[in-house]
């Protein structure tokens, strides 16, 4: 059990690429931190100068309390499950789970009672005696899970390990980590570029950004306010909708003019906050499902816009209609229960209670 | 109506041709397989059955240009029994059999510690050096063995097994090296980091993960330095001068040859058996040598 810190961290390869540009990140004991982001984001670097696997350029990074920079990984007490399982192909699954403590020369009914705990855990106990080529993709990655638990050690470090399951392999593996994690309590960090996987498994998400974090936060805190342009279009799915508008001061109150001379009213208690933008070039995010059919309109702040669906994708229990404004896609979420017809104008009810500008230049929500 | 219309387009569609058969491709494909291979089989069977024709004949017989050269009219062992009761021959296979077992052990160690380090540890100037261990395999031995008459003579190894000893490696390690660093390389990047994680140091990385994964390719590596160091000519040839010291390849071309009498069925009968340990090896080691042992490792 451990909290791992952080501080400055950069990473530069040879050529002066610098993959990770200078990270600070507090990850508390028995914390689930998930680092998500596009691929190149340096997110994978960031876990394996943790884990000992890359030499860390600059900064410093602490494992409970000990600076680890120049600790090679088999002395930093880190497990780790990599994306292709890595499992030794000629030892059997017993073997495979016992090899890290076989090496720290535990007595060997420790080993066994450990490993057996650990099997009980992931209820992989059938197959113990198997080789990992007799073992499905998911019951590989079980073992690499296991031989990370046995060592009971004070990090777990994940790379992308759901990533070669197929989907449905896939929410059943998530929920048995979160399980694990409930069960042993060990500070994790995971890194993954699936949102849905980051939000669902992580008491806090870091989106990463081309080496740098964009932010930190809850799952509900990235969803509900993100920070930037980045996170808002990279967590929730569909992503959010970014309309290119214009804030204009009319008699005291706030309007966005967007495309195709739709006019909405900005929410009374955000025209303090927006009002230094007035007569500006803003994004207006909205979420797909702040876009629907028209309900709750006794409410306020719900605007109608009207708008001919181009694509009509039904997904069983919510159907995704896109359309354009003016060259720029728009996504809504609508009940299936609501009659949609390829190029026929419908109103859509925005909520703008929901709502989020964006400022252009600097990628700031404001 | 528009079930109408779906039959109209399904009448007026025009029939399946056939134009092609793959089973009648196949058939033929397996046929032209056989047929090649069965030439090949005789022709590179051939001359080993003419070798064994001839070493059970008796020496009037091979000498009796009447006869069927193909056919032994009495068939005897005399030429086997004379190998192995008089002359070096017992000697020679001995020699060889020494030469052959000390070279593949050292070639093997030399190999293995260097082709992971090639591989594994990135190192300054580690591509260059894996090239330019390659290309000293290149190098014909027919070009270094004056220059190594030289320093042979100079440690005072001139006809001493000792030299065949030490010359040998330097045909094999570079083979060897470069084989295993294939092979190592193919091994996937995550089983070290993961080893290195479990608490592994660089030698424990070796012994309990790499070579027991790369098993196929140490055995294709051993295979072939066993090869290379048993049918080895021209060293010995030059550098070993009394029968008693010599291996098996210039003790029968030596010992067998006297001035331009040629005891044919001795040195049929002699070849015959040296030819008999490398392939009781592959027989032995084709059964281990299997591709795939890493299949498992990784998602694949």
């Amino acid at each position: 059990m451990a909290q791992v810190s952080l501080r400055k961290v950069v990473k530069e390869y040879e050529g002066g690429v610098q993959a990770v540009k200078g990270i600070d990140l507090e990850i508390a004991d028995q914390e689930f931190v998930v680092l998500v982001g596009p691929s190149g984001c340096g997110k994978s670097t960031t876990l394996r100068m943790i884990a000992g696997l890359e030499d860390i350029t600059a900064g410093e990074i602490a494992i409970g309390g000990t600076v680890v920079n120049d600790i090679p990984p088999r002395d930093r007490d880190i497990a780790m499950v990599f994306q292709n399982y890595a499992l030794y192909p000629h030892m059997t699954v017993y073997e495979n789970m016992a090899f890290g403590l076989t090496l720290r020369r535990f007595p060997k009914d420790e080993i066994r009672r450990r490993v057996e705990s650990a099997a009980r855990i992931l209820d992989i106990g059938e197959l113990l005696d198997r080789k990992p080529k007799a073992l499905s993709g998911g019951q590989r990655q079980r073992v690499a899970m296991g031989r990370a638990i046995v060592r009971n050690p004070k990090v777990f470090l994940f790379d992308e390990p759901l990533s070669n399951l197929d989907a449905k392999l896939r929410v059943q593996m998530r929920v048995e980590i979160k399980k694990v994690h409930q069960t042993v309590r060990t500070t994790t960090v995971y890194v993954t570029h699936d949102q849905v996987e980051a939000m669902t498994l992580a008491d806090r998400v870091v989106v990463m950004n081309q080496g740098h974090i964009e932010q930190v936060g809850s799952p509900q805190e990235l969803y509900h306010r993100p920070a930037t342009r980045f996170v808002a279009g990279f967590i929730g799915s569909p992503a959010m909708n970014m309309i290119p508008a214009r804030l204009e001061n009319g008699a005291g109150a706030l309007r966005l003019h967007l495309p195709g001379d739709i006019v909405l009213p900005v929410p009374a208690e955000r025209t303090q906050r927006y009002a230094p933008l007035a007569g500006k070039e803003v994004l207006f995010g909205i979420r797909p499902e702040h876009l629907t059919e028209p309900k709750n309109l006794d409410r306020p702040n719900i605007a109608l816009i009207e708008a001919a669906p181009e694509v009509i994708e039904p997904m069983g229990m919510e159907t995704m209609v896109i359309f354009s404004l003016q060259g720029t896609e728009i996504t809504a979420r609508l009940d299936p229960a609501v009659p949609a017809e390829l190029g026929r104008r419908m109103p859509l009810a925005a909520d703008l209670n929901q709502m989020h500008l964006i400022e252009p230049r600097t990628g700031r929500v404001l | 109506m528009s079930g109408a219309s779906l039959t109209a387009a399904g009448a007026s569609a025009p029939a399946y041709q056939k134009v092609g058969s793959i089973r009648r491709e196949r058939r033929w494909a397996l046929i032209g397989a056989y047929v090649a291979l069965a030439v090949f089989v005789v022709f590179f069977l051939t001359p080993p059955f003419h070798m064994l024709v001839t070493s059970l004949k008796s020496s009037s017989e091979i000498a009796d240009l009447a006869g069927n050269p193909w056919i032994v009219q009495s068939p005897t062992l005399e030429n086997y029994r004379d190998l192995l009761h008089e002359g070096n021959y017992l000697l020679h296979f001995r020699n060889s059999v020494i030469v052959t077992l000390v070279v593949v052990a050292i070639t093997m160690v030399i190999s293995i510690f260097a082709a992971f380090a090639l591989a594994r540890m990135r190192f300054w100037g580690s591509a260059v050096l894996a090239t330019g261990v390659f290309l000293t395999y290149l190098v014909p031995e027919t070009l270094l063995f004056i220059p190594l008459f030289q320093i042979i003579g100079g440690m005072g190894l001139y006809n001493n097994l000792l030299a065949m000893i030490l010359i040998y490696p330097t045909l094999t390690v570079p083979f060897c090296t470069w084989i295993m660093i294939g092979y190592f390389s193919s091994i996937p990047k995550e089983l070290d980091e993961a080893a290195l994680i479990d608490g592994a140091n660089h030698f424990q990385m070796l012994w309990k993960i790499f070579i027991p994964v790369a098993l196929p390719g140490i055995l294709a590596a051993t295979i072939f330095a066993f090869t290379v160091s048993w049918a080895q000519f021209l060293y010995p040839m030059a550098f070993l001068v009394s029968s008693e010291n010599m291996v098996l390849t210039v003790g029968i071309a030596s010992d067998l040859i006297r001035g331009d009498t040629f005891q044919w069925g001795k040195i049929m009968a002699g070849a015959l058996m040296a030819a008999a340990p490398p392939l009781l090896v592959y027989a032995f080691l084709m059964d281990y040598y299997i591709a795939g042992l890493t299949a498992g490792a990784t998602k694949g």
